[in-house]
């Protein structure tokens, strides 16, 4: 019992904690673990300030006009036919114009600054994680290229190295979202987006699927282990161990409808089978993100499943 | 024969959804029978159903929404009590096939039955009152915009006893809900009763936006014309322009679903995001079609109240019309999160916080006119209040949102929900809730109960904080939309919070229902009846007529020479009425059974495509064809009040009037 109201107590000071917009170690958004949350939080908390800085005394105002000119206090001066004054108009248009101006400035900046699409800069030009993301009904499935594994429904990645991250789609329109490491991003069936996010810290942290996507959609989430490089190392050799492999096969087994998914290991995967996921519902093709060019993949699968 | 359609379309095995059908039956019945034993049937048909007494239509629109209010809040309710149970392995009482229908009709009723109608319902109450018109400019087609939203309403709660209804969200976003992932009648059910009422709604479009262009009273130039009106016309005209790309978007996704095209689907060159880029350029202006209109009742309401004219209407009119434009540059910033670019998603954002100067604009307006005013707490007074606060709360987090890389974090969140809720709620519910208590007497002749109007407004003003308040913090903590069940500790006791906000709301309601209740049954009581038609000294020409107006609204159509031209002649002692004469016949439009014989063949047409019976289908639409042929070959659809009729209606208000004044 005790312990229910310290939790309460806990929850209310999040709340104070909130309206200062502060941390709370329950506020994913609010207490980042990677430098993309963390910029994406000063954002908020700045843009935030500028707007209270006209929202509060417009709040106050209102509440003291409608109070002090209330019919019942006849001291009040009554203005009965004033419905214009320049100054005023000339301020209240001002006022509005010049937080839009402020924040339009940072919306400009941060919209290149924070583009998912960009990759990461670290102090001492870390080489890049690349995860490849697949949604399907209703799990995530990673692809590590360069380790050649899979894993289905658990992200791991080395903490202070850059996540280079594509992402699509074999189902339906998902969002691939981890709010303690920031932005979120479409998981699209034909389409591939980026996304570039980094874990500053070790930890477990929640990641979601942030666009409904059907019956199984509440459980459609992972957990994100970031962990220090050479413990991600061993947790690739685990993966490694597995006696599962990621094949056309067994993929078209995986891709079938399934709820609340639990976390599979693959030791081996397919070369290429996110471009095949990618390109089958392209007659083949797939763009090559750094010429712009379409490719043709090769496979056996784009071929079985273009008419789906 | 019937199509798709058997016995296990029954929802026989839900529990939740057999005793609803139950209690809906019992209810029907009950109102069924009352009708009959009283003999009412022939008076509902002629004077209510077949009129296109655009008053009549108004009383029609706004039952309509209070029904739809009922069954969108029993879907909210639903759902909030989900969540609160829902909780670490529990798995609540709604499983998902039943949960997600819930939260798709609950947004879909909201938006297109309880906000468009009762919007329509206050534009057709006032506009043609406040322009000093007759009526509309197409009083059929008004009547049969009025039931095409019907039947679409019907459709919808159709689908909750025979079939299902969508699972895909109140957008229907694809592929989700392309034939292949969602093979039910759900999201057929969807397109076609949005299709339906869709006719009606831009058919409302035109009606007012040519009533208002046409048919203002002699002297009323554009910039004499009460705020109410301009964003009415605004509205209208913003329906015009978005209401066909709804159309276009669903009939796309019904080419697709229907005849196996790919416009929207994964493969064979079809795009989903084509499909979020028109819902979406419909469904921004669409949320500036429904707050426009409330921006227009404040404006009338609180200078009424603060006995002042409103502060800077120059300012208000070109706030209201720039809104107007920009409202239509905005929709992209629904899917930031979609990878567009910088540059695109830098320039739909800055477009998006530039709508919050107007709208800043506005407020102020609202704020300077209550100051140095003599503010007379009327139940509407608390709405307005209550609105500029919790507008202006969200009218931040809207900002916080359209900055695109803060909406990485917080797009689709709860957050979001929060944030709409908070516009939607505070602003368009709580203007629409006002503009009813402000012009109830001028529909009914009584004013409503007054302490049950202010109890409903704290029910629902605190009811709101509690329950989208803990939403805002749900966002933050990462908490997506739509979830059915989840595990996470954080969240359980914020969504328990916003469990008791929604019971408060749900008190607030009823408290709305006793409000009519109390004030129907008080009615007579002098205090009550409004014998003047003009029970708050206020300023435009809606209240210049006697309540209930007149079928003919203004026996002789007044001069306007001035902004507020009913308290312009109040205040130099003109009559607005120019009662005494010289009364000339009248001309107005007849009623007419069109308009329902178009909607029952719409609902047939509807019906029967959900459920592919193709016979019944081209029964219902040649029977339509016919109806509006007929309708149109029809010569004898006017006739004339004699000016003797007249002069006896007119005289007997102004004994009335004397009387009063005798007193």
């Amino acid at each position: 019992m005790k312990n229910r109201k310290m939790a309460w107590a806990g929850r209310s000071a999040g709340l104070a904690s909130l309206l200062w917009l502060g941390g709370c170690s329950s506020l994913d958004v609010l207490d980042p673990k990677g430098p993309v949350g963390d910029q994406l939080k000063s954002l908020i908390v700045e843009s935030t300030v500028a707007m209270l800085i006209v929202v509060i005394p417009t709040i106050i105002l209102t509440c003291v006009f409608a109070w002090h000119y209330r019919a019942s206090n006849t001291k009040a001066e009554y203005l009965k036919d004033w419905d214009h004054s320049s100054k005023l108009e000339a301020l209240m248009w001002a006022v509005p114009i010049v937080i839009i101006l402020f924040l339009g400035v940072i919306t400009y900046q941060t919209s290149h600054s924070l583009d998912p699409y960009r990759p990461l800069e670290t102090s001492q030009n870390t080489k890049p994680l690349r995860v490849e993301v697949v949604a399907l009904d209703w799990k995530w499935l990673f692809i590590y290229p360069e380790q050649g594994v899979a894993t289905v429904n658990q992200l791991a990645v080395p903490v202070n190295t850059p996540i280079d991250f594509r992402i699509t789609s074999d189902s339906v329109m998902n969002a691939f979202f981890i709010p303690r490491l920031g932005s979120m991003i479409y998981a699209m069936a034909g389409m591939q987006t980026q996304l570039h996010l980094m874990a500053s810290e070790p930890g477990d942290y929640l990641g979601e699927s942030a666009n409904y996507s059907g019956r199984g959609f509440s459980d459609m989430h992972f957990r994100t282990l970031a962990m220090p490089a050479d413990q991600f190392q061993e947790w690739v050799e685990k993966v490694r161990a597995s006696s599962d492999t990621l094949d056309d096969s067994s993929y078209v087994r995986l891709a079938q409808p399934s709820e609340a998914n639990p976390v599979a290991y693959y030791a081996h995967v397919t070369p290429d089978l996110f471009d095949q996921i990618v390109a089958k519902y392209n007659n083949g093709m797939i763009m090559d993100k750094t010429t712009g060019k379409m490719i043709h993949v090769q496979s056996a699968m784009s071929d079985m499943n273009t008419k789906e | 024969m019937l199509g798709r359609l058997s016995l296990e379309a029954l929802p026989l095995d839900v529990p939740i959804l057999v005793g609803t059908f139950i209690g809906v039956a019992i209810v029907g019945i009950a109102v069924l029978g009352l009708i009959t034993y009283y003999g009412k049937w022939g008076y509902l048909w002629k004077e209510w159903l077949i009129s296109v007494d655009h008053k009549r239509l108004a009383v029609m629109y706004v039952v309509l929404a209070l029904v739809a209010l009922f069954r969108g809040f029993a879907d909210a309710i639903m759902m909030r009590t989900q969540l609160a149970l829902a909780y670490n392995g529990n798995p609540g009482y709604l499983p998902p096939h039943h949960y997600d229908q819930i939260f798709s009709a609950h947004g879909t009723i909201m938006i297109f039955f309880l906000a468009m109608a009762f919007m329509t319902g206050l534009f057709n109450l006032v506009v043609p009152l406040q322009i000093g018109a007759r009526d509309v400019a197409f009083p059929f087609l008004n009547n049969f915009s009025f039931w095409m939203t019907a039947v679409g309403f019907i459709l919808v709660n159709v689908s909750l006893f025979i079939g299902e209804f969508s699972q895909c969200g109140w957008l229907a976003y694809p592929p989700l809900s392309e034939a292949q992932f969602s093979p039910g009648v759900g999201v057929d059910y969807y397109l076609v009763a949005l299709q339906i009422a869709g006719v009606g709604t831009l058919l409302t479009g035109v009606n007012f936006f040519v009533t208002i262009i046409k048919m203002r009273a002699p002297g009323m130039g554009l910039m004499k014309m009460p705020v109410f009106t301009w964003t009415a016309l605004c509205a209208s005209i913003l329906i015009m322009v978005a209401f066909p790309v709804l159309t276009v978007a669903l009939a796309l996704l019904g080419l697709d679903r229907y005849l196996g095209m790919h416009f929207f689907t994964n493969d064979g060159g079809g795009n989903q995001m084509l499909y979020l880029s028109l819902i979406w350029s419909w469904g921004h202006p669409e949320v500036y079609i429904l707050i426009l209109p409330a921006f227009g009742v404040f404006s009338e309401v609180v200078p009424a109240f603060s006995r002042k004219p409103l502060f800077g209407y120059t300012a208000m009119v070109y706030a209201t019309c720039a809104i107007l434009v920009l409202s239509l540059v905005v929709w992209v910033h629904h899917f930031f999160t979609m990878g567009a670019g910088p540059d695109v998603n830098a320039f739909f954002g800055i477009m998006t916080m530039i709508i919050s100067i107007p709208t800043g604009v506005k407020l102020f307006n609202w704020m300077l006119t209550i100051y140095k005013g003599r503010v007379e707490y009327h139940s509407t007074m608390y709405w307005a209040i209550g609105f500029m606060i919790t507008f202006t709360i969200g009218g931040m987090t809207g900002v916080m949102m359209a900055i695109p890389a803060a909406d990485f974090v917080l797009h689709n969140s709860l957050f979001l929900i929060a944030h709409f809720h908070n516009v939607i709620i505070g602003g368009v519910y709580f203007g629409y809730v006002c503009g009813m208590n402000f012009w109830f007497p001028k529909a009914f002749g009584f004013k409503l109960n007054e302490t049950w109007g202010k109890a409903a407004f704290w029910f629902w003003c605190i009811g709101f904080y509690f329950a989208f308040t803990p939403l805002y913090v749900l966002g933050f903590e990462g908490m997506t939309r739509r979830m059915n069940h989840y595990s996470n500790p954080d969240w359980y006791p914020w969504l328990l919070v916003a469990e008791v906000g929604a019971v408060m709301i749900l008190l607030g309601i009823v408290c709305q229902l006793t409000q009519l209740y109390v004030s129907i049954r008080d009615r007579n009581l002098p205090q009550n009846v409004d014998v003047t038609g003009d029970p708050w000294d206020a300023r435009a020409l809606e209240w210049s007529t006697s309540s209930p107006p007149p079928v003919y609204n203004f026996a002789i159509i007044p001069h306007v020479h001035e902004l507020d031209a009913f308290y312009h002649n109040k205040e130099n002692g003109i009559d607005t009425r120019s009662a005494g004469g010289p009364y000339a016949p009248v001309h107005m439009p007849k009623n007419t059974s069109a308009g329902i014989f178009c909607g029952l063949f719409s609902l047939i047409l509807g019906f029967a495509l959900v459920w592919h019976i193709w016979w019944a289908a081209a029964l219902g639409l040649v029977g339509l064809i016919a109806t509006v042929i007929a309708r149109s070959a029809d010569k004898d659809i006017d006739y004339y009040i004699p000016a003797e009729e007249v002069a006896r209606i007119e005289n007997e208000h102004s004994r009335k009037l004397m009387a009063q004044a005798a007193e």
